[in-house]
């Protein structure tokens, strides 16, 4: 079993994948592009924060200036000659694209012959990888919302006046590493897995590994209460419940303990990262307790999602609350 | 009598209508050289002055005037921040993402021409387009790859206003209506994908709506779904494919979102985006930086008083 780069092949050149191999050069660019600006910017804060003087009469921009200049330029033509030509380079692009590469068509559809893998569009890649974690009702209903709403609350929690309309990372820290972990980490990472790493059946290939879709994974999942050991003996014992029953209800207690202990354990670690800095304290201060609720949870229900994949691939446990009506 | 009456007559009209030619024989050349002369200012014709209400000489007035009278461009205020021209500030990612949209929307409507949302047709109407359609193929690729291009474009803007904090005060909202537009991105992707009713969008939209069962409450797999009632009958991904799989039903619905509801509902909100960007003060920089001494105490919170343009000064 060599390294199977015909098979690296095969992902990468498949036509609707083209988007995330363009997603692997685009996203380090511009994550670099704008950490560039926001270090150029936060060197020209330092030395305006370092001398009066100058923070009252030099030019606030790392952008050229000279007094002579006018604050402003006609949008005819300085900017829209710019759009139209981003117009034309990608009209020109998208034709050369078409030309060269042929949007997929599979089979006609048919009910009876189940594609292995099934994927998803690449875009939703990352919630149906989520589904290796939780439950369809978890990823695929209540992780997009939570994602959706998490998003709109963004203005809403974060207090920081800084970096409003520039580049910045020194002023902006904990808001981009929030961002970069949720969007990189998160989402793009997990479209990457999706594509490049889940084979037939799901299943976990390394690149380099051939796609065998005749593989069996042998790795036995367990919950947590089955890692304690609860069967409801002791429940049975104290009660009348039937035997069956009992264990029922003695899985549905225990799993309060940790969920109940995850939010705790998270709460204070996400507290404990919001509390770090002098700057961060500050901030804290100027939160209403509405908002510090809901950034608390958001941020806690974000690491729960690296959690269970830990839980998940490392320790081989599913759930680690199980009832009769749903199970996390 | 009459007869010398008609001569006379006759020999009065003709007299006249010659006289008539002669003088526009005279005229029509001068006419003629006129207004050949007079093309040569096309801007001072009256056809050319119904269309366009302002000069197009290269002044101040006349540039700004130029963007604000058209309908296309009066999207953009007259002058802009100069360090906003650049393309390191915004990375064009919000008007690449438009543009895109109309891309979409023209490719779009050619390949409606040749497609019929049924199970009969469907899948051999791409055949047909990739095969037979003049250049068909390249409709498709673009319209394909335009979508593709859209949505990392989405993404890109989205982490662009993330990254220089143009969600910040007062452009909270303009950001909530951003990423509902992102969501409508990804949902026109999602559902063009089962239009070619081929394998790959069947199963892609197979896998999609299955999570729907699970759905809280309202989905016959989800939590409390069995009992408020729900069976594979009446749940919400019933509701989403017009029947309990993936079939004709669900080709027609995902058609009828894909071509005319989304993109209907995108176009408002992609409407209240732009004017919103304009009311909010115009694109949020490169703007100058902010030291952390100058941090204000935090007041009870201020409304934000909108000013629409015309109504006092700043706006």
């Amino acid at each position: 079993m060599g390294f199977d780069w015909r098979q690296i092949w095969e992902i990468a050149s498949s036509p609707d994948n083209v988007p995330i191999v363009a997603l692997l050069f685009l996203i380090p660019f511009y994550v670099w592009y704008a950490i560039r600006q926001g270090i150029a910017n936060d060197k020209l804060i330092a030395i305006l924060e370092g001398d009066a003087q100058a923070a009252k009469t030099k030019y606030r921009k790392t952008q050229p200036w000279d007094p002579k200049w006018d604050r402003e330029v006609h949008t005819w033509p300085y900017l829209m000659r710019m759009e139209f030509l981003v117009a034309i380079i990608l009209t020109i692009l998208l034709m050369v694209w078409s030309l060269t590469l042929n949007a997929p068509l599979e089979e006609p559809s048919n009910p009876n012959v189940t594609m292995n893998p099934a994927k998803a569009p690449w875009y939703f890649l990352g919630l149906q990888e989520m589904l290796v974690y939780f439950d369809p009702w978890m990823a695929g209903v209540v992780m997009p919302t939570l994602i959706i709403v998490g998003l709109m609350v963004i203005p809403y929690i974060d207090v920081n006046p800084l970096g409003n309309g520039y580049y910045t990372y020194k002023q902006r820290r904990f808001s981009i590493w929030t961002f970069l972990v949720g969007f990189i980490g998160l989402w793009v990472l997990m479209i990457v897995i999706g594509t490049f790493i889940r084979g037939p059946g799901w299943m976990w290939f390394w690149p380099g590994q051939t796609w065998n879709a005749e593989r069996v994974d042998y790795a036995v999942n367990r919950n947590l209460d089955q890692v304690f050991g609860i069967d409801g003996s002791w429940l049975a014992a104290i009660t009348h419940m039937s035997k069956d029953q009992a264990a029922i209800w003695a899985r549905v207690i225990f799993g309060v303990f940790p969920t109940v202990l995850f939010f705790i354990g998270a709460g204070f670690l996400v507290h404990w990262i919001c509390m770090r800095t002098e700057f961060a304290r500050k901030m804290y201060k100027r939160m209403s307790l509405v908002q510090l609720i809901t950034m608390y949870t958001f941020l806690i229900l974000m690491i729960s999602l690296p959690i269970k994949i830990l839980l998940r691939l490392v320790f081989t446990i599913k759930y680690i609350w199980v009832t009769p009506w749903f199970s996390i | 009598m009459p007869e010398e009456n008609g001569n006379k007559n006759k020999t009065g009209v003709l007299d006249k209508v010659k006289e008539d030619a002669a003088a526009l024989r005279k005229t029509l050349e001068e006419k003629a050289k006129q207004q050949v002369e007079e093309l040569k200012q096309p801007e001072k014709t009256q056809l050319y002055r119904s269309m366009f209400r302002v000069k197009h000489d290269d002044e101040p007035r006349n540039r700004a005037l130029s963007v604000l009278s058209n309908v296309f461009f009066h999207l953009h205020p007259a002058k802009v921040n100069r360090d906003a021209t650049k393309y390191n500030f915004t990375w064009g990612m919000g008007g690449i993402t438009f543009y895109l949209f109309i891309v979409l929307t023209f490719t779009g409507v050619l390949l409606m021409f040749y497609y019929h949302p049924t199970k009969v047709q469907a899948f051999r109407d791409i055949l047909y387009l990739e095969n037979d359609v003049p250049f068909g193929k390249l409709l498709r690729n673009m319209h394909r790859w335009a979508a593709h291009l859209m949505i990392i474009a989405v993404w890109l803007h989205m982490f662009r206003v993330f990254m220089t904090g143009s969600y910040k005060r007062p452009r909270e909202f303009n950001w909530c209506v951003g990423v509902l537009l992102m969501v409508l991105t990804m949902l026109l992707s999602f559902t063009g994908y089962l239009l070619p009713d081929d394998q790959l969008g069947f199963w892609a939209v197979t896998v999609g709506t299955n999570m729907a069962r699970a759905t809280p409450l309202l989905g016959h797999e989800g939590p409390l779904g069995a009992q408020l009632g729900m069976t594979p009958y009446n749940d919400v991904r019933f509701a989403l494919l017009g029947g309990s799989i993936v079939d004709a039903n669900a080709l027609l619905r995902a058609y009828i979102w894909h071509c005319i509801a989304i993109p209907l509902i995108a176009a408002i909100f992609m409407g209240v985006h732009f004017w919103r960007v304009r009311k909010d003060g115009g694109i949020s920089g490169p703007s100058p930086v902010m030291l952390e001494s100058e941090i204000k105490e935090e007041r009870s919170p201020r409304p934000v008083v909108l000013r629409p343009s015309g109504m006092g000064q700043g706006g």
